[in-house]
């Protein structure tokens, strides 16, 4: 952090700043200079695939991982060193890790008897607890007697009992099935902007960041990769990685032409979202949506045109999946999703021949990295 | 990548200041714990068996002379016998007790045979008697005079090999028996289903699927036989005769000739085929637990008539066995003058010749605080090994398992070197009950510290990051969680500590001194003197006390699990309200 410069002078520091943290475990490098921060109320995401480093580095702003270089704050304060109990965050693991011979009270409660509160002023705060997170009929119960979501939901409770400053959240909703997942994501959500409580979450799940995150920070091999809102993470992904990791991307590989804004793709030349990045002849992989391809009518008003036969026709409820082949040396195969509606305005077999177009607006470049030299 | 926005004026209370601690006092608590556990470890085991080791290379007079004493060892057929007499008796012990044990295990796993509840229980009567009992059983059985013997005019030949593979085989039948009980038990129904779907014969199916699915737990009933055969010192001595093993030569060595380097040298020799064997079990069973998938189902037992009929005559032969062992030893010890006189007569339980009771009072006493301050020892140190991440607690782990492949007798020479020297502080137990409390406490650490470890395993790692994070001390949460969860299992090490307490011969038998008699070394020298009615009564007593005992852990462990476990009942919602 030493050319790191005072650019930005803040009334109030981040709730989280993270400076380039490195953690090393034997030789496997877990964490390479990853900075990043959390504003006050912010919702941020960790999302990565397993292995990327977002545990880690969740566990080294948590304090039950000590990172081998760069500082950790908190509110501007520096907590690097500090041990988990000074630093004011409750925590809600994948695996609940409620007390399983404690009752739901008493396990919300945990953290309070530690800070000497009265009895009754324990009681009444598990009861405000139990009615935020709507169990208020389970107090006596064992965790046990509770299904998956009722019992991360206790877990949440027991986290926020001592009115933290930050929520960390460990993979919260993925032991869950898919049904209480999503009541639970909203629920969670909500509650979080109610209480305006700062929350990290790590996730390898994108749908549940795209949906509950503020801010989304897409990591891989111990880096970021990319940092922003969950619709500019969807819509310009930064690199090939994030636009592989987050939603589908149908990927073309190509050459750039000389002709900036163009690159040629087999036998086709498509004009594609204007970037200086590109030099001519460099090796380049276009990428674009399958529900931003254009079938049909809408195809015909478009640059990039070109006619494909369809392949596969996959119903998938809301939308339907077109597998396509362009015709001659039109380039790779590609998805493409259609709604329901202008489904029912085309006549789609397979086998049968459609216009096609990518609209350019839509056609992402990244510049595929050489190997060797 | 974002870099952050450092903030140039922080708050003015914490602005820049590198705040905290490295150690917090805590985590120094935790370190400080760990810390006294390896030194408690370095102290009373390997210190002393760096003793031993040290000893074995320096003459009675304490020079350093080299492999001088194993060359003697070995050119000294007297001497070097022992080492295959040892091999020999083991394995055919460990052939034979495995072998019995099996067939009993699938009798008791694989059927519905009648009774399998009481056949159970009977195996496991041997338990509860030092090794050297059943020898004393078999000696009034078989022996030259023994009832058998004199029936039916056909002498055994009992002193010598024979009669220590037979009374090795009964003592370590119920060992065999529950590593093989556990294995059968472990299977997958669905690989039966798929042979018989493919058209298997039973025998087939037995030699591809039973067989494979049990082959670790055959080697590992294998390997704990052989270890407690070679390392046994009881049934030799009592019935061995002239025939010379390993254990008993150490105690000649020691007692007999007080040589004590050529006991060392002994020691260091038995001690290379038990840890082998501890090693190559370790190995084992680690694969063991890979056999058997979360998604297999539990095989029903079979329900063929005739397979039953055999196993359950084969099962009553063998419970009858164990029964009339114990009967010789009840009878022998009430009756005037085995078998000669066999009027009744309780005075064998005066034990007149060793002054009374003392020895089995001591034993208790010995017995309890090994259980006591066994299970506090094992439960913490596995607590810190398991939830302290340093370097240190993977070399705790590794040492906590060298205690079980270390033989008694070679514990206990240990012992007499590190706690016998002159000028040591450690001085001061010697020849007190503690140190046989620490042999016995050494003696026994490695299964319950594996227990220990095991379960807490099981809990959820999370425990303490969560407390950690409410500002709850790890100390708090270990004992409002961990060990309320935890009890059944610190009951059962408590057990196991307790019963084996209670029968072990071999750690104690250098340690004792003049006013700490233990009731299983009573037992040993009133059959040296002759008094084997007294040396039964006093077996019938150890053995009683052990089944006591069995009945009130029984009872106390129902009540804990109905106080401590009441979470675990829960299962199901009530419906309504609260």
């Amino acid at each position: 952090m030493g050319q790191a410069l005072p650019e930005v002078r803040t009334a109030r520091p981040p709730a989280v700043a993270l400076e380039e943290i490195t953690k090393t475990f034997g030789s496997v490098s877990a964490l390479r200079e990853v900075s990043l921060t959390v504003g006050e109320g912010e919702f941020v995401c960790f999302l990565g695939p397993s292995g990327c480093g977002k545990t880690t580095l969740l566990r080294i702003v948590a304090g039950l991982e000590r990172q081998d270089a760069g500082v950790v704050r908190m509110a501007g304060r520096d907590v690097s060193r500090l041990p988990p109990s000074r630093r004011n965050y409750g925590i809600v693991f994948q695996s609940y890790a409620l007390f399983p011979n404690l009752t739901v009270a008493r396990n919300i409660a945990y953290g309070l008897a530690a800070r000497r509160r009265s009895r009754a002023a324990i009681d009444a705060r598990v009861d405000e607890l139990l009615a935020l997170v709507d169990l208020p009929r389970h107090k006596q119960r064992y965790p046990a007697q509770l299904s998956g979501g009722e019992q991360q939901r206790v877990a949440l409770a027991r986290a926020l009992a001592p009115s933290p400053a930050l929520l960390l959240l460990d993979e919260p909703l993925s032991a869950l099935d898919a049904r209480v997942r999503l009541a639970l994501r909203q629920e969670m959500k909500a509650l979080q902007r109610r209480l305006g409580i700062t929350t990290i979450m790590v996730t390898h799940d994108q749908e549940e960041a795209l949906t509950m995150a503020d801010r989304i920070v897409v990591m891989n091999h111990g880096r970021v990769e990319q940092i922003g809102a969950p619709a500019r993470i969807y819509s310009e992904p930064s690199s090939l990685f994030v636009a592989r990791f987050v939603g589908s991307m149908n990927l073309l590989s190509g050459v750039a032409e000389a002709r900036p804004g163009w690159a040629r793709v087999g036998a086709q030349t498509l004009r594609h979202r204007p970037t200086p990045a590109t030099k001519p002849d460099d090796a380049v992989t276009l990428g674009i949506r399958p529900e931003e391809v254009r079938v049909g009518a809408g195809a015909r008003e478009s640059d990039n045109r070109l006619t494909a036969r369809v392949t596969s026709v996959q119903f998938q409820g809301a939308f339907t999946r077109l597998g396509l082949q362009p015709t001659g040396d039109g380039g790779p195969a590609l998805e493409c999703d259609l709604a329901a509606t202008a489904l029912a305005d085309l006549d789609v077999r397979e086998g049968a021949e459609l216009a096609v177009a990518l609209p350019p607006e839509a056609l992402r470049v990244f510049v595929t990295p050489r190997n060797g030299a | 990548m974002s870099v952050a926005t450092v903030p140039a004026t922080g708050p003015p209370v914490h602005a820049a200041r590198r705040e905290g601690v490295r150690l917090d006092g805590e985590r120094a608590l935790r370190w400080a714990l760990l810390g006294l556990f390896a030194l408690w470890l370095y102290v009373v085991l390997v210190w002393p068996m760096a003793q031993v080791l040290w000893r074995s290379l320096l003459d009675n007079d304490g020079r350093f002379i080299g492999l001088a004493n194993y060359v003697r060892y070995f050119r000294t057929p007297a001497i070097a016998a022992s080492i295959t007499n040892s091999l020999t008796v083991s394995l055919i012990a460990m052939a034979l007790t495995v072998g019995l044990a099996f067939v009993y295990a699938y009798a008791l796993t694989r059927t519905r045979m009648p009774g399998r509840g009481a056949f159970r229980l009977i195996a496991t009567l041997p338990l509860f008697a030092p090794s050297l009992v059943s020898a004393i059983a078999f000696v009034y059985a078989f022996g030259n005079n023994g009832i058998v013997t004199r029936q039916t005019g056909v002498n055994l030949g009992l002193y010598g090999p024979r009669g220590i593979v037979l009374a090795e085989v009964f003592y370590c039948f119920p060992h065999a028996l529950l590593i093989l009980v556990a294995a059968l038990t472990a299977a997958d129904a669905r690989l039966y289903d798929a042979a018989a779907a493919l058209g298997a014969s039973r025998l087939r199916t037995f030699r591809t699927v039973t067989l494979p699915g049990v082959k670790y737990g055959l080697m590992s009933a294998c390997f704990v036989v052989f270890t407690l055969v070679i390392t046994d010192f009881g049934v030799p001595k009592v019935v061995g005769g002239k025939y010379s093993v390993m254990a008993t030569e150490i105690y000649n060595q020691v007692i007999g000739q007080q040589n004590f380097t050529m006991g060392a040298t002994v020691s260091v020799v038995l001690l290379v085929p038990a840890l082998l064997a501890c090693i190559v079990d370790r190995i084992v069973q680690r694969r063991q637990y890979a056999l058997v998938s979360a998604a297999a189902r539990p095989l029903a037992p079979g329900r063929a008539v005739g397979t039953q009929i055999v196993l359950f005559g084969y099962c009553a032969l063998v419970a009858l066995a164990i029964l009339g062992i114990y009967a010789v030893i009840v009878a022998s010890s009430l009756v005037q003058r085995w078998p000669y006189n066999l009027g009744f007569t309780l005075r064998h339980y005066t034990f007149d010749s060793i002054g009374g009771y003392t020895a089995l009072v001591n034993s208790l006493e010995v017995a309890t605080l090994t259980a006591i301050v066994g299970t506090v020892v094992t439960f913490a140190g596995a607590y810190l090994v398991e939830k302290t991440r340093t370097p240190l607690s993977g070399v705790l782990a590794m040492l906590s398992l060298l205690p079980v492949s270390v033989p008694g007798m070679v514990l206990g020479l240990a012992y007499i070197f590190a706690f016998n020297a002159p000028g040591s502080v450690l001085n001061r137990i010697y020849g007190t009950l503690a140190i046989l409390v620490l042999a016995n406490l050494v003696h026994y650490f490695t299964v319950p510290f594996l227990t220990a470890t095991t379960t807490l395993k099981q809990m959820d790692p999370e425990f303490e990051s969560v407390s950690a994070s409410l500002g709850v001390p790890f100390y708090r949460t270990a004992w409002r969680v961990t060990i309320p969860i935890a009890l059944p299992s610190i009951v059962g090490i408590s057990m196991y500590f307790f019963l084996n307490a209670m029968v072990t011969l071999s750690a104690v038998v250098f340690l004792v001194a003049p006013g700490t008699e233990l009731a299983a070394v009573a037992v040993l020298l009133l059959d040296d003197a002759g008094e084997s009615a007294q040396a039964t009564a006093m077996s019938v007593l150890i053995i009683g006390l052990g089944l006591l005992v069995r009945v009130v852990y029984w009872a106390l462990l129902r009540g804990v699990t109905r106080r401590t476990q009441a979470w675990t009942r829960a299962t199901t919602p009530p419906s309504g309200g609260s």
